[in-house]
């Protein structure tokens, strides 16, 4: 973990208010695992105080780069998203304890599951799991086709099948729907998304390994404010509780209580 | 020039993270050497664990943010077995927080604590508005304040400083409550309630609906505060809100503060508080002060000279 000024290298927008961010420094070659996050100042201004958790989409090690997408939603990441090239951000991270790549052995069959801006992650994931041998398949859900993004970098590592809600773009539904119809066979699953869409994963595909990636609004982002804590299923858990920050944000599906 | 004594906290420089913003110190040591810091303020220790409020906790507000973190804390015994004991290994005095629903509670965890040796003093959360039973009561109400800080005067075996609410209509006379009861040091302020809501949900933000203010934003009130409070008093002041920088550090002991504490600053920048002692120096310098403590309440006489040198 280290506090970069990261060089902004690229900026653009690959599908309605989401924008690709591409930043350059030392920190790109500190990241451990997919799922890792970094805590982002959107200015040096005390309107947006506080720093952004956002996920990291991909890594170059060689031109040390790092990617990250977002939904220009609120103050701060309609301000990131006025970023220009060559403009330095100053990024805390990388955060967090990531995907598991090892749990997924070589030859085995991996389900990457993303909804909206928690698609994301998956990508690194998906190509560190690639250079480890696994096979990968994708099944993206977006609200319509105008916000979806990554459909093409993504077919290019495995199957990928998309859900949009009104049926613009793939199948119309959502994520599950996909799975169930498709008869998707693996060996364990990976999610990002809304809290409703890891529900319903957990409710249905936890007979096997499956690790759901969570959101949560932060302060500091290192493990010291407490304010994104979840808690755990096991009520005889010796804390009975996990901060999302520096416990997770990923989790093996039934460690914590998932809530909205 | 930065050197200050305090009741019970020996201190290298007056800068200290606030509780609740640094947990007991393990993740800002990984980033900084925390022997650098004047003192540490540890989170908030109650009796019994206690796991806090739903999520969503805080939330950006203009120049600051709302918390509504409920105390999470792992509880007294823990805290002692495990978290001061692993701060034994820095040569940075603690002031340890202490918060509870009744006057039993905060008298058990007081005793407690006070018989750690690497506890300097106590800081009495009588202020915190994210607790539903009785917290508030006890910050709110002078003379349920003085008997409480009387109590845990009573067992302590460390100085005694208490957190004031800045939600109260007289905050001089509920400061001179429970100095009169024994107060050593006072810290102030804590947040001040406030709130949020979201326009596409038309419901508050935070689930517990209201939380603490924080940051930039109050810090005219806590200077107005303790400006107003430290001209009525005789024990020291900790003064605390929404400081970022060295000159904010400065602002308050011109106000009347005999230390600091930064708080939601360290969210911003994790390094703040290192940054701000390492700024402090030069900027004394610059004033021609050769030791902070010579600037504490300098703004008090300011406005009589004018009008007496007419």
């Amino acid at each position: 973990m280290l506090i970069d000024r990261m060089e902004v290298t690229d900026i653009k927008e690959v599908a309605e208010d989401i924008f690709e961010l591409k930043v350059c420094g030392d920190l790109a070659s500190r990241v451990k695992e997919p799922g890792q996050f970094v805590h982002v100042q959107a200015a040096h201004s005390i309107d947006t105080l506080l720093r952004r958790p956002i996920s990291i989409c991909d890594v170059n090690r060689e031109s040390r780069e790092l990617t990250m997408i977002f939904r220009a939603e609120g103050k701060g990441t309609k301000r990131l998203a006025e970023c220009r090239q060559g403009e330095e951000l100053n990024v805390l991270g990388p955060l967090g304890n990531g995907f598991p790549i090892e749990s997924c052995k070589p030859g085995g069959t991996a389900v990457l599951v993303g909804g909206g801006v928690g698609v994301p992650p998956l990508y690194y994931l998906s190509r560190q799991l690639k250079k480890n041998g696994v096979n990968v398949i994708h099944v993206l859900g977006f609200a319509n086709k105008q916000v979806s993004f990554y459909e093409k970098e993504f077919s290019e590592l495995g199957p990928t099948r998309l859900a949009t809600v009104d049926g613009s773009a793939g199948q119309k539904g959502f994520v599950t729907n996909v799975i169930e119809e498709h008869d998707i066979t693996y060996d364990i699953m990976y999610a990002c998304g809304p809290v409703p869409m890891l529900k319903a994963l957990e409710a249905n595909y936890s007979n096997k390994p499956l690790y759901l990636s969570l959101e949560q609004r932060m302060g500091c982002a290192i493990g010291a404010c407490f304010a994104c804590t979840c808690q755990t299923v096991d009520p005889n858990d010796e804390k009975g509780y996990r901060k999302v920050c520096s416990d997770g944000p990923v989790f093996k599906a039934g460690e914590v209580i998932l809530s909205c | 020039m930065l050197n200050i004594a305090l009741p019970g906290l020996n201190m290298k420089n007056p800068v200290m993270p606030a509780s609740g913003c640094f947990a007991f110190g393990k993740e800002y040591g990984e980033l900084y050497d925390l022997n650098c810091l004047g003192a540490i303020a540890i989170k908030a220790a109650t009796k019994e664990t206690r796991f806090g409020n739903p999520t969503p906790r805080v939330a950006e507000t203009p120049g600051g943010m709302l918390n509504a973190i409920g105390l999470q804390n792992p509880g007294v015994e823990k805290i002692i077995n495990e978290e001061l004991k692993w701060l034994e290994s820095f040569d940075t005095p603690i002031l340890a927080n202490i918060a509870g629903k009744e006057t039993n509670d905060y008298v058990y965890t007081a005793e407690q604590l006070s018989k750690v040796p690497n506890v300097g003093a106590l800081e009495l959360n009588i202020s915190c508005p994210n607790v539903k039973e009785g917290g508030i009561t006890f910050g709110t109400v002078p003379e349920i304040a003085a008997e409480l800080t009387e109590k845990v005067k009573a067992v302590s075996t460390v100085p005694v400083y208490v957190k004031l609410s800045p939600n109260v209509s007289d905050i001089v006379g509920m400061a001179k409550a429970v100095e009169e009861a024994g107060a050593d040091g006072l810290s102030m302020i804590n947040t001040l309630m406030g709130m949020r809501i979201d326009l596409k949900t038309q419901a508050p933000v935070l689930a517990n609906k209201m939380g603490g203010l924080s940051g930039p934003a109050i810090k005219p009130v806590a200077i107005r505060m303790v400006y107003e409070v430290s001209q009525h008093v005789t024990i020291p002041i900790i003064g605390m809100g929404g400081i970022q920088d060295a000159e904010d550090v400065i602002e308050f002991f011109l106000a009347g503060a005999s230390a600091v504490a930064v708080g939601t600053a360290n969210f911003v920048d994790p390094l703040v508080c290192p940054k701000i002692i390492e700024d402090l120096p030069a900027l004394l310098e610059k004033m021609n002060v050769s030791h902070i403590d010579e600037l504490k309440g300098r703004s008090w006489g300011a406005c009589q000279k004018t009008s007496s040198s007419r």
